[in-house]
């Protein structure tokens, strides 16, 4: 066949079919199961997205926010027994006798402390400075104070902070890490799962914020143990600004109401028990030091019911500054969250060894 | 060969030799080589693992590239020394002069990526394979490639990094991998409060995804056509005194021994000693027992009549051996001319010149000055991997141009560089940031007249600072200021602000002097997108080129 008579067939072929009737024949539809089935499908697919997409209409868009879940902190004081006093000042040079001394004048550390409790210590790691430049809590006093603390019958010490500088480094070469864990303390370094909101309901500036929660799971009890520090913009940096370190996110913005801040840290968090580390004290270029020249042997250790009352006493007798106190300390009187006229509280102040 | 050899394929035929029991065939070489493998790549693995503050230990974390011959001997073409642990190259040098380019398939991380990968994913029938796995004249492409980066080193420009597989290797996992991990929660990098970012990772990351996706189309096609030190390698195999020899009287040339052939070396004709990775598979594969291992195997084989040692020769391929790569002369002068074009144009493209260098491109302390740091920076971003706070990044184009591209450079938003650290200094492999000591880096005890090292100088934009231009009170900036005393001073004012209240302004200033650039201030500064207070390179203590004050305190 050549290729005319091909074409020719061809041509004439596509007339016939034009020209046949155009109804679909019986042969022509799929069996009764088969439509069934695919008719289904469509159906199923069709009415499974118009219905998902029913179930997840948010025509505001406030469906589509992440939701923060926020927790809150628990009160850990513990009411002191009679007549234990607010300050108890060691002057000396073994920090296990004086911080004894300094507790047992607050109402003894049996008292705070009750077999099984779980333990949190924040002592300041905020630079990766060796310890005897004093820009971080004195490693050998925290090691003391965490055996103490275990012997009192805790079930678990843990040791926490989020430094500026990065953390490991931080740990590591404050002594921080060692001391904590020889001690028999666990240390918890931030992550960035680490931190979840926190509410401080009362709060200016933290009303809601980022907070290191993880080593907070299962806490019954919080001691802070911050060094006495110069600081330019607050003018010195003890118990209440220790809490600064466990804000996570933007904190740097703080610095814009540093009294505001600090005396929010004096409402988020209710220490069972303050101590102030003053066995080294960072009298100039603070909060960072950097210098041996900066520091000054305290030889003073100060435990405390209430936090202000020992950043007052800190302020004017470790610092040994003549001016006001911080006007953060005040900020928080306001809020009766204690009492910067160290003065006119109950102290017991003693020489150790 | 005497009867009663003992033959480790799996299917002899013809030799009248024992096959060996299974648990010694088990062990063949091929299999103690894939052991190789496991172990060197899950000990690369490890030592990227451990190249971080907590887990250091005195590993040896850079081994990998400090055995690599290509950054010994291009480093030394640059320097003309050989810096610290490099001299432990000759640990493969030597043993490459001897068997040949073994390193391909024995040891190179990066090579056992792509060999696996291609035994995945790359599955063909066999006679398909075989076509895979001849030689083709793009092989040549990596000895043009090390021709030019030859050439660009003795300009000093180091551009091996580029495509080492090693520094490939070590900066894959700094930039793209370690972050991903952590972000899956595989700790690469614990203790860090935010997840680690780094500049230009999906370019990384891309490069070896494409790389090692090119398995799909040839197999091993990085070892094969780009591999510097591939190429390198295979120069020195040409002097091997060891090689895969064929008896042409045994040899049916059923071409079986490239089924699983990874170099591309032709066994089965002239083998082409300069691209075989010694893997041994074509022994494995030969079924006539004609592949042997063999010292010093004659470059000729002395066929007469059609007989070989008095046996008749069967093989239609007389010829066993090419020693060199197969690169004409007149193409290595021609990439000897391209490669010293590429000097000036790479060179002056107004990047890391002394006055075209970008004021972001702030290196590490230790650096050394930065014509002398281009020699030496291997790009293999070691030190990105080991800072802590992740201020070192990866340069882009912008911040170095095309020579300087992925070489350590600081970006204080990301991070700081920590004043008590000097990690990035221990792990360099090449010198390019030297080995110092804190007392160095602070200018403390004999070093005091010295002086710190300073990377570069911190700067205000009053115009963004909240005390200077907005009437809020800030000076994150002093407080976290690292040097004693503090390189940031403060003017104390009392003003009435715009609504009435008081407020007392500390108005930030710079000490230059003190400043040693370290950009913490920066980094904490709360002005997030553009800083007011910002780290440029100006004022640098390792360059005079870069110098800014006429004097600056000692200690």
């Amino acid at each position: 066949m050549d290729r005319t008579e091909e074409q020719r067939l061809k041509a004439q072929a596509r007339r016939e079919n034009a020209a046949a009737p155009r109804q679909r024949l019986i042969a022509e539809w799929p069996s009764r199961r088969e439509f069934i089935q695919r008719v289904g499908v469509t159906a199923l697919l069709a009415g499974g997205v118009g219905g998902l997409w029913a179930a997840l209409r948010d025509p505001t868009g406030d469906r589509g926010k992440p939701v923060e879940p926020a927790f809150r902190l628990p009160d850990f004081r513990v009411p002191p027994p009679n007549g234990a006093k607010v300050l108890g000042i060691a002057r000396g040079n073994q920090y296990e006798k004086m911080l004894a001394m300094a507790i047992g004048a607050v109402g003894g550390l049996a008292h705070y402390i009750r077999p099984g409790d779980v333990v949190l210590i924040k002592p300041n790691v905020a630079f990766d400075r060796s310890p005897k430049l004093g820009a971080t809590t004195n490693p050998d006093v925290l090691a003391a104070l965490i055996r103490m603390v275990r012997a009192a019958g805790a079930r678990e010490v843990r040791v926490a902070d989020n430094p500026i500088e990065s953390p490991e480094s931080c740990f590591v070469k404050s002594g921080i890490a060692a001391a904590a864990r020889q001690a028999g303390a666990q240390v918890f370094l931030p992550s960035p799962q680490s931190f979840e909101i926190l509410e401080v309901p009362q709060a200016k500036l933290i009303a809601r914020w980022p907070f290191f929660w993880r080593p907070f799971r299962g806490v019954t009890k919080v001691i802070g143990i911050a060094p006495v520090k110069d600081h330019n913009l607050c003018q010195a940096s003890m118990c209440t600004k220790n809490w600064y370190g466990l804000l996570g996110g933007r904190r740097n913005q703080f610095h814009q109401d540093i009294h505001g801040i600090i005396a929010d840290l004096a409402l988020m968090m209710s220490p069972t028990l303050v101590i102030l580390d003053a066995t080294r004290i960072l009298m100039k270029n603070g909060p960072t030091g950097g210098d041996l020249s900066d520091v000054v042997a305290g030889h003073t250790l100060v435990a405390a019911t209430d936090q202000i009352a020992a950043d007052a006493y800190g302020y004017s007798e470790l610092l040994g500054r003549k001016s006001d106190p911080p006007q953060y300390l005040f900020n928080a009187q306001a809020r009766g969250l204690g009492n910067p006229d160290w003065r006119n509280v109950p102290l017991k102040e003693e020489q150790v060894g | 060969m005497s009867a009663g050899k003992i033959y480790f394929a799996k299917s002899p035929q013809g030799p009248n030799g024992v096959l060996a029991p299974w648990w010694l065939r088990a062990l063949r070489i091929t299999r103690i080589r894939v052991l190789a493998q496991a172990f060197f790549f899950a000990l690369f693995v490890f030592l990227v693992y451990v190249t971080w503050f907590s887990r250091l230990a005195g590993y040896p974390v850079s081994l990998f590239l400090e055995v690599d011959p290509l950054v010994a001997v291009a480093t030394t073409i640059s320097t003309h020394t050989v810096y610290r642990h490099l001299i432990w190259s000759l640990v493969l040098i030597v043993p490459t002069l001897l068997l040949g380019r073994f390193f391909c398939n024995w040891i190179c991380p990066y090579g056992t990526l792509h060999q696996f990968i291609s035994w995945l994913f790359n599955t063909r029938r066999n006679i398909d394979k075989l076509a895979l796995n001849r030689y083709r004249p793009i092989f040549q492409l990596k000895y043009i490639i090390l021709l030019v980066f030859g050439v660009l080193a003795v300009f000093g420009m180091l551009q091996i990094g580029l495509l080492d597989p090693i520094c490939i290797m070590y900066r894959t996992f700094a930039t793209a991998i370690a972050p991903a991990s952590d972000l899956a929660g595989l700790k690469f990098s614990p203790g860090t409060t935010h997840q680690r970012e780094f500049y230009g990772a999906w370019f990384v990351g891309l490069v070896i995804v494409g790389l090692v996706g090119m398995n799909l189309v040839i197999p091993r096609f990085f070892c094969r056509v780009l591999c510097p030190l591939g190429a390198f390698l295979g120069v020195l195999s040409r002097f091997a005194l060891w090689r895969i020899d064929r008896d042409l009287t045994r040899c049916t040339d059923c071409n079986l021994c490239l089924a699983h052939c990874e170099g591309a070396s032709e066994p089965q004709a002239a083998l082409r000693k300069s691209e075989c990775f010694v893997c041994f598979n074509c022994l494995d594969d030969c079924p006539e027992h004609a592949l042997s291992y063999r010292f010093l195997p004659l470059r000729k084989q002395p066929v007469s009549n059609g007989k070989l040692h008095g046996r008749p020769v069967i093989s239609t391929q007389p010829e066993t051996e090419v020693a060199w790569p197969a690169l004409s002369r007149r193409r290595v002068l021609l990439t000897a001319v391209v490669g010293v074009l590429a000097y000036p144009f790479v060179r002056l493209s107004a990047a890391v010149g002394s006055k075209s260098f970008d004021k972001r491109a702030i290196r590490p302390p230790g650096s050394v000055a930065e014509p002398e740091f281009l020699e030496r920076c291997i790009k293999c971003d070691q030190c990105i991997r080991v800072c802590p706070t992740n201020v070192l990044q990866p340069a882009t184009l912008t911040q170095a141009g095309l020579e300087g591209l992925w070489t350590p450079v600081m970006d204080m938003r990301l991070g700081f560089c920590q004043l008590s650290c000097t990690l990035c200094s221990e792990v360099c492999p090449t010198g390019a940031i030297q080995k110092i000591s804190v007392e160095k880096k602070l200018g403390l005890g004999p070093y005091a007249a010295d002086g710190p090292i300073r990377v570069g100088t911190a700067f205000f934009n009053q115009g963004r600072c909240l005390p200077w231009a907005m009437e809020t009170p800030c000076v994150v900036c002093e407080e976290v200021c690292p040097v004693s005393p503090k390189a940031i001073g403060t003017y104390d004012v009392q003003i009435k602000r715009w609504d009435g209240t008081m407020v007392i302004l500390n108005k930030p200033y710079m000490r230059p002097e003190l400043c040693i650039g370290c950009g913490i201030c920066e980094h904490e500064c709360p002005v997030a997108d553009e800083r007011a207070v910002y780290v440029t390179a100006v004022g640098e203590s390792r360059s005079k080129d870069r110098s800014l004050l006429l004097r600056s305190k000692t200690t």
